[in-house]
Order: structure tokens, then sequence, then C-alpha cells
């Protein structure tokens, strides 16, 4: 479980950073990109987990690749099919799941030396930390940008409009990253 | 495991194997609900464009063609008919955006007037050009209810007499360029059912 906060993707290690800049306009994208990408991280470490005896180590990395990107293109399938809306906001990004580093990374470091449970405890606690982090850049940002959150309205008027752009992104987390680090530093 | 080309290529196939055929699974389930999901938005959309209609649009479908401004441009009708007479149409036409195209659906009555534009996809900044699904959102109010023969479709900053979104000239003008293929579309399908009209007389 320590994925959720001492090595907390986002805000500690600095992984994953494409999805975490480009689809957190909005709490609601924040908190399903993260949930696309928990669900494709806990199957792909237990699969991964459960076939480390049988990959031969030099095609480790494509068989890892293979798994990680036949579950997104499900994921993506399942979003098509049941969360329509979500999946037009999302679109582009979830083909590039397969691309995040966090899966391939406890892949590489974790579900390939451990056995099936503490690798989809590994993937739930990670996943957990992403999904965190990104739903609350994505709050911030959607209320410092367009004076909501989850769509339902803070305060009146648009906001500070560059907060849902790129550079807003880049300040959000930055800052953030800041806070999170003292507070960790207070607690320990 | 010690790696051998003999075992390499097994577990890279088997693997790749194992997965596409849970991914046939999955698409094989997924098919139906993906099918609906769209047609169930094209619905919708078709309904908030035309007037009241008695007939099933989507069997009415046809790709038209037409040229603007020297591009040919491809376009899908829809036709709302009331008691066998057609009563309006829905176009959907693109044209490309600040980011990628832009696809909307435009209904006219069957005298070219606009009665309501719905944008099918299309990927503008949030904040700024994505503002055009806004409900009520100066693009949509500058073309609602308007004749399209009587008004100039192109932005202020062009000379023309569509009010742009706040800083998204570029989107702006996508839209109204969609939104003239459209009706172009429209000349053409009107003109040539009228056609067939006086034929049956």
């Amino acid at each position: 479980m320590n994925g959720i906060l001492k090595n907390n993707p986002v805000f500690v290690l600095v992984l994953g950073m494409c999805p975490t800049l480009a689809t957190t306009t909005s709490a609601i994208n924040g908190l399903g990109m993260g949930a696309a990408t928990m669900f494709v991280l806990i199957c792909s470490n237990i699969v991964i987990s459960l076939l480390k005896n049988v990959i031969p180590d030099k095609v480790r990395i494509p068989c890892f690749i293979v798994v990680i990107a036949s579950f997104v293109t499900i994921v993506q399938l399942i979003m098509q099919a049941y969360a329509a809306s979500l999946y037009e906001t999302l679109g582009v990004f979830i083909p590039l799941i397969v691309v995040n580093c966090i899966i391939l990374g406890r892949a590489e470091a974790f579900a390939s030396k451990n056995d099936v449970l503490s690798a989809a405890m590994d993937g739930i606690g990670v996943g957990l930390g992403f999904t965190l982090s990104l739903t609350l850049i994505g709050v911030v940002r959607e209320f410092l940008g367009s004076g909501s959150v989850f769509g339902i309205d803070i305060y009146n008027g648009d906001g500070a409009l560059i907060f849902i752009m790129a550079p807003g992104a880049f300040m959000v987390l930055g800052y953030m990253m800041i806070l999170f680090n003292k507070m960790m530093a207070k607690v320990k | 495991m010690k790696s051998s080309l003999k075992n390499m290529i097994m577990v890279l196939a088997s693997i790749c194997v194992v997965t596409s055929a849970a991914l046939g699974f999955v698409y094989q389930l997924t098919a139906e609900p993906i099918r609906l999901a769209q047609e169930n938005k094209l619905v919708s959309a078709l309904s908030q464009v035309l007037p009241e209609f008695n007939n099933n649009p989507l069997e009415t479908k046809q790709n038209v063609s037409v040229e603007v401004d020297g591009e040919q441009i491809e376009t899908i009708v829809y036709v709302a008919e009331k008691d066998g007479e057609a009563v309006g149409y829905a176009i959907t036409s693109k044209a490309l955006g600040f980011s990628g195209d832009i696809e909307l659906m435009t209904g006219f009555d069957k005298m070219g007037k606009i009665l309501n534009i719905q944008v099918l996809s299309m990927a503008e900044t949030p904040g700024l050009g994505a503002n055009m699904t806004n409900e009520d959102n100066v693009l949509l109010t500058s073309f609602k209810d308007k004749e399209a023969g009587k008004i100039n479709m192109k932005v202020k900053k062009d000379g023309g007499d569509i009010d742009a979104l706040t800083a998204s000239t570029i989107s702006s003008r996508a839209y109204a360029n969609a939104v003239n293929r459209a009706y172009q579309a429209f000349l053409k399908v009107s003109a040539t059912q009228q056609g067939e009209g006086g034929e049956n007389e």
C-alpha cells in the first residue's frame, strides 16, 4: 500500500506525466483516466505475476507490453460501449495507457518478482495513488479554471482559463508536489 | 527463466495467441452495445435539430458530396418526413478546426432556415473553442433560426455575420465553415428532391 502516499506515482515518483498533465482538465476526467489506468495496472500485474516463471528473460518486455496493450484495448472497448461520453473526452489518451511508464515499471520492478496476491495489492495501491492524485489535480484545475467541481458550479464566472490549459497543468502540478512533499516530511 | 530461441518464440507466440483470443471475445461482447451507443447519440442529435417528424430518418441516410471553394466535401444527409412529405433535413459535415476535425449536424427546414446545430465531435481547447458545445453560445445563436441563404457564413473578423467565440477565431471559422458546407449540401439535396416531386405531378 506504499503506492498511495509514500511512493505516490505522481507526486513522489513523478511517473506517468503525459496523462497527468493532459487529462486533468476536470475532476471527472482525472477520475476516469485514473480508474482506467488502475484497472489495467491491476490486471496486468496479476497476469504478469502468474506468467513470471514461463517468460524467458530476453523477451520479457515484449511479453509485458502485449499483455498491457490487450488490457488497454479491453478497457477502450468497454468504455466505448458503456461510458460513451467519458470515452469521447478521454478518447486519444486511452490507447496511450500502454506506454504509461507506471504500468510497465510495476510489471518489471514488482509483478515479475512477486506472488500473485502481493502483485494485485501493489496494483491496487499504486493505482489508487495515481487515481487520487489525478482526481485531486482535476478538482483544483476545474475549480480555478471553470469555477466548478465535478461539474457542479461553486462560484459564478469563468475562472482563470489558464488553469484549464497546459501551462496551468504544470503550475498546479508543481505547487501540489511542493504541498504534498512538505506534508509528507511533517508526518515523518 | 533462461532464454533459448525455442522458448522465446514459443512463449511470445502463445501469449499473443491467448491475448488475441481474449480481445476477439471482448470485441464480440461489446460490438452490439457500442453500435447502440453510437446510434443513440445520432438519434438524439437528430431529434434536437429536426422539426417534428414521423419517419425514421436513419433510413433516409444518403451520402452527398458537394464542391465548396474548389474542395470536394463529403456530407451525410438525413431527411425528416411528416406523413410522407419532407419537412426538414439534418446534415452532418466536417471542417478542420484548431485540433482536428469538427463534426457538426445542422438541421434545416425545407425552406433553408437553420433550426439548430449540434456538435457531434470535436477536440478543441477546453474553455475556449470547446465552448461551441455549450447551450446558447454566440456561434450557435448567430446561426439559429436564420435563413441560411441570407447570412454571410463567415466570422465577423473575416467580414461575415457570425459572432466568434472569445479568443477562438480558428475554431469559430471551422464551425462556420462546416455549417456552410452543410448548407451547400442542403441546396443540392433540396433541389433534386423538388425536381423529383415535379416529375410525379
